[in-house]
């Protein structure tokens, strides 16, 4: 697969801060790729970098072939682009905006009034901007990044502050840029949404990239934990649980087990048990580990912090 | 290319601050009010005017309301930038193949623009309610009132350049700015200053603009204030590098 953007050996300090170091990844054409970790991570400046909005002191980015900072006018040409926390003229219109955002670039802008369209916007064409909701105003932006039907959309921290309902709306119309066949550059410091939407993800965390990998595939590495846990009454049921291949623990409390275990055939094996020994359950799940887990586990705390 | 988007972003602007509440109020109809009301008192009181006076309020009221209102347009442009800069829309127009000087070519268009306004409508009203300065040559003195602003806008881009937060950015412009008025010689002539505030008045901008603004109200050659426009263009060069240089864009 080709990649479109290339980045190595990235360092960039604010005086004595070191905000990134040694952060090298390659983006594929066509992916969603997040950028995944806590706030002040880095996750901001190594996305601004590669926009061309600001310097790094080390290190080479090359975006669709260009170096976002000798090209700077001729990437923002190809390139869509959302900033954390931006905001517009306070009382400027919604179509406003797009318009004057059409005009901006060389190549021929796709139809503003077709994008609101499929952004749910048009009945707030005319709204004041200080009047849109948080999502409408994302909603907004990501109008703006498409406006001149880029081959590269970057989203930074697109649905923070936004109700769970709104977030979902956002993620389909994420998956929706997907489909027309752009690239995704995303960061986020929410793991559902990373999990949800991206093709790979890089984790990074003070500056520093731990690790690169499709969700499911960090999740695999990091975390083969599973766990099982399940009611029943009969009294032969933890000798049999504990017989159970790849089993590493069985707890019991009351009528209820905990059975833990290593590798995705342990919950097929705990059912192949139920079944054989016909032990008769009155509940039963299983839990498996998530980006937030690998997160927990690389880093040795919660990215909520 | 420079130019694109800048008639569409200046449109824009000029749009956005007439649908501020206070925008156009306090730009243009406060300027212009508080001009009618000086003239009525300065010029109901005089009898019989002495010489001074009545020069005062033939050429120095003219020259002070014109100068209030570039000074009022420099200050809500500090304010603006301010505000764009620590809401992120500065950052935001960046992140777009516009270019940095045509964002701030736009705003000083919007304020260029302002002025003239404001003072058209000053010499409309003046017509009716306050007969001076009929004579005045309109076209020849709007010219030189643009020239003056934009040298002073330059300034105002310096203040905006440094001032930490968009709460000081209009106090901080005012303090700069309104003093200069007191020793630009429209109150006092520049020579009769003593020597510290002469010399300090030779090298502020708005001594020029002043010297400008009088001459061309009592109807001087354009050829006889080459030094002003000079003056103010080497302010306006000057401060402009300078804040290109400390400028901040978030």
């Amino acid at each position: 697969m080709r990649s479109v953007i290339q980045v190595s050996g990235v360092r960039k300090t604010y005086g004595q801060t070191v905000a990134v170091d040694e952060v090298s990844f390659e983006v594929n054409d066509g992916e969603i790729f997040g950028l995944i970790g806590p706030n002040g991570a880095g996750k901001t400046t190594t996305m601004e970098c590669i926009e061309g909005l600001r310097t790094p002191d080390r290190g080479t980015i090359s975006v669709l072939g260009l170096d976002p900072f000798r090209h700077v006018y001729k990437l923002q040409d190809r390139i869509g682009v959302q900033l954390q926390q931006a905001q517009l003229q306070k009382r400027i219109k919604v179509w406003e905006a797009v318009d004057l955002w059409a005009s901006l670039y060389q190549k021929k802008a796709i139809d503003g009034e077709h994008l609101l369209e499929q952004l749910g916007l048009t009945d707030k064409r005319d709204a004041w901007f200080m009047n849109l909701s948080g999502g409408q105003k994302q909603q907004l932006f990501i109008a703006l990044a498409l406006i001149n039907d880029p081959e590269v959309v970057f989203l930074d921290e697109l649905t923070t502050g936004l109700d769970p309902q709104s977030r979902r709306a956002i993620w389909d119309l994420v998956r929706g840029i997907r489909e027309r066949g752009k690239t995704v550059f995303l960061t986020t410091h929410l793991m559902e949404e990373a999990e949800r939407l991206c093709d790979r993800v890089a984790i990074i965390e003070h500056g520093r990239i731990i690790d690169i990998d499709r969700p499911e595939r960090l999740v695999d590495r990091h975390c083969p934990e599973r766990t099982v846990v399940l009611t029943t009454d009969d009294p032969i049921a933890e000798e049999r649980f504990r017989a159970i291949p790849g089993v590493e623990a069985v707890i019991c409390t009351d009528l209820r087990f905990t059975i833990r275990g290593r590798g995705d055939d342990l919950v097929t094996e705990v059912i192949h048990c139920l079944s054989e020994n016909r032990i008769r359950v009155t509940d039963f799940r299983t839990i498996l580990p998530n980006l937030e887990d690998v997160f927990l586990k690389l880093t040795g705390h919660s990215i909520r912090g | 290319m420079m130019l694109r988007g800048l008639w569409k972003l200046t449109w824009i602007e000029i749009k956005v601050f007439l649908r501020e509440p206070l925008g156009a109020f306090g730009s243009i109809v406060v300027p212009v009010l508080a001009f009618l009301v000086a003239g009525r008192i300065v010029g109901g009181r005089v009898g019989p005017p002495s010489l001074a006076a009545s020069s005062f309020i033939r050429v120095g009221l003219p020259v002070l309301a014109s100068l209030l209102i570039a000074i009022s347009a420099v200050l809500s442009l500090v304010t603006i930038i301010s505000i764009y800069r620590e809401g992120g829309i500065l950052k935001r127009l960046r992140a777009t193949p516009l270019r940095p000087q045509t964002i701030l070519t736009a705003h000083v268009i919007v304020k260029l623009i302002l002025t003239a306004a404001t003072l058209a409508l000053m010499v409309l009203a003046g017509k009716r309610y306050y007969p001076v300065g009929v004579h005045a040559p309109l076209f020849s003195f709007t010219i030189a009132l643009l020239i003056s602003t934009w040298s002073i806008l330059s300034i105002g881009f310096l203040i905006a350049s440094i001032v930490p937060t968009a709460r000081f950015a209009q106090p901080i412009g005012a303090i700069i700015l309104y003093p200069m008025i007191s020793v630009s010689g429209l109150f006092v002539p520049v020579e009769s200053l003593p020597p510290v505030l002469h010399a300090v008045a030779r090298v502020l901008p708005l001594t020029y603009a002043v010297h400008l603004l009088q001459g061309i109200w009592n109807g001087d050659a354009w050829s006889a204030h080459l030094s002003d426009v000079a003056a103010l263009t080497v302010a306006f060069v000057v401060c402009t590098a300078l804040s290109a240089k400390v400028f901040r864009w978030e």
